[in-house]
């Protein structure tokens, strides 16, 4: 639930409302939000018509692989990414680092995205989101969890998947968890409502909105495990607004190719005709992990509380 | 100008806007348009503009937009549309793809549609952290006494205009002096901000009012 906070503005301008923040998310639906670790890569996004770019130190696939603590990314190489594109930039906090989302706002990021890739800084509090005039967004793996974001201040909520591992399955699972849950509300009466909102521990005023719209009363994307074009638009007609796409493109053999064939993909993503043209010849996809090999401590979408 | 009820279609015939949905928020505009009674087409290919009475160019990324335009033929197309003189509104991105000038575009340019004599600034005010909203006063209105809210989201500027182009709204800045942010050209029309983020109809009347008299002449 978006909070108003009150601030010095004038009468006249206000900044930071809930409008605003939530009006930035729902500007980039339909569209492509790349992962990019530097000015290069930021530019072939933007070249590829993505709608935003996140700007990290290493893509999930690396993070999985080097293992460590993963954290915020260096505030100069965000910066110049910043420079560099006109296309909005985000960048990742870790998830209850309050530090370093009030960094990440200082440097003009235009939105943070409070991330289980990253390793959790708090195992019990997430960001306050609310006191920032900068947009969240935050993975979900279900109704409940989304819920409980929006309830911190979230204006965007995406499916955390699993990623760096170029598998879908993950997303998928969280998509239909999330469009299930949403139905099941719809034929729910009020105190089974009351019930509901209990026992995800989320509060009762956005169980009853998410039941009267019949969708997230937010944008909501699609992330975690994206490699072709056609990942895309199953998350597409799953009923997304749209999505991220973190590994599968710069682990991939040619990422401009493949960047510009998942954006054409997201838009056209109902007609089979066209995704089979922007699926031909991409080269090599992101080899891939298969998730019941990886274990519950190398799942990053079970971080998050 | 003329209240909702006129506007659901003329000697019985319902009014066929298009929504240009390659990305941005297409969904909103459906939406409002509906509750007006129009049907409306999302155009993602040249061939879904056949038979529209009116084209709006929504918000998102104007780069986006371009690119995917120019992926499937579709920028032609929409600048013969822009110059038979049928009725256009671009709201935001849509606005700068319109525009025939832009300042600080997209290195190495950016594909764009154009028709609309104004000079546009992309990102006037800065990043996310600057946008804003607030309350205008439209006298093109009908209940202009009533204020609009305008939600501005990275927001362009009109900082040129041709004669022939007439200032829709603008806002009083201490230091630049007035900033255009709407403004209507025949039957094109641009608006900086977003009446799709807000419940108010008034501007979707307004063009829907437009695609009228042009369906008069």
């Amino acid at each position: 639930m978006c909070v108003e906070i009150t601030k010095n503005d004038s009468d006249q301008i206000k900044s930071g409302t809930c409008q605003v923040k939530s009006g930035f998310a729902q500007m980039l639906k339909g569209g492509v939000i790349m992962d990019v670790v530097n000015v290069e890569q930021a530019q072939i996004a933007e070249e590829a018509g993505a709608c935003a770019v996140m700007a990290l130190e290493r893509v999930p696939a690396d993070i999985r692989k080097d293992g460590g603590v993963a954290r915020m990314s260096d505030p100069s190489m965000i910066k110049k990414i910043i420079n560099a594109v006109s296309i909005p930039v985000m960048a990742k906090a870790r998830i209850g680092h309050f530090v370093e989302a009030q960094i990440l706002q200082s440097l003009g990021v235009d939105c943070i995205d409070e991330s289980e890739v990253l390793t959790p800084a708090d195992e019990v509090h997430h960001i306050n989101k609310s006191k920032f005039d900068v947009p969240f967004v935050c993975g979900a793996c279900n109704l409940g969890e989304a819920l409980r974001r929006l309830a911190e201040g979230a204006v965007m909520i995406r499916t955390k998947g699993e990623a760096g591992t170029g598998n879908i399955i993950e997303a998928v699972r969280h998509a239909r968890a999330i469009n299930a849950s949403i139905r099941q509300l719809q034929s729910m009466d009020e105190n089974e409502l009351f019930a509901f909102a209990k026992e995800c521990r989320a509060p009762y005023e956005l169980v009853q909105q998410t039941a009267k719209l019949g969708r997230l009363p937010v944008v909501n994307f699609a992330a975690g495990g994206i490699a072709i074009p056609a990942d895309a638009a199953l998350m597409m007609q799953l009923g997304m607004d749209g999505v991220f796409v973190g590994s599968g493109i710069f682990k991939s053999g040619d990422p401009a190719k493949r960047a510009k064939a998942i954006v054409q993909a997201t838009t056209h993503f109902n007609d089979a005709k066209l995704l089979a043209e922007v699926s031909a010849e991409l080269g090599d996809p992101m080899v891939g992990i298969n998730i019941d090999v990886l274990t519950n401590q190398d799942r990053f979408s079970q971080r998050g509380w | 100008m003329v209240g909702g009820e006129e506007l659901k279609g003329q000697h019985g015939q319902r009014l066929k806007i298009g929504v240009l949905a390659l990305q941005g928020a297409v969904v909103e505009h459906c939406r409002m348009l509906e509750s007006l009674g129009v049907i409306v087409v999302e155009v993602r290919l040249p061939e879904h503009l056949k038979l529209l009475d009116g084209l709006i160019i929504p918000g998102g990324e104007s780069t986006s937009m371009g690119l995917i335009a120019e992926r499937w033929g579709l920028i032609e197309p929409l600048r013969s549309w822009v110059q038979s003189g049928r009725p256009t509104w671009g709201i935001c991105a849509g606005m700068i793809l319109l525009a025939e000038r832009i300042e600080d575009q997209k290195q190495g340019g950016q594909p764009s549609i154009g028709g609309m004599d104004i000079e546009v600034n992309r990102n006037y005010f800065g990043r996310q952290i600057n946008s804003f909203e607030t309350m205008l006063n439209i006298d093109d209105f009908y209940e202009s006494e009533k204020p609009y809210q305008a939600v501005f989201i990275r927001a362009p500027i009109i900082t040129e205009v041709s004669d022939g182009v007439k200032i829709l709204a603008s806002l009083t800045n201490g230091l630049d002096g007035k900033l255009i942010v709407a403004a209507r050209q025949k039957l094109m029309m641009v608006t900086a901000f977003h009446p799709e983020l807000t419940d108010d109809l008034r501007w979707h009347q307004l063009f829907l009012n437009m695609v009228h008299e042009s369906r008069a002449t």
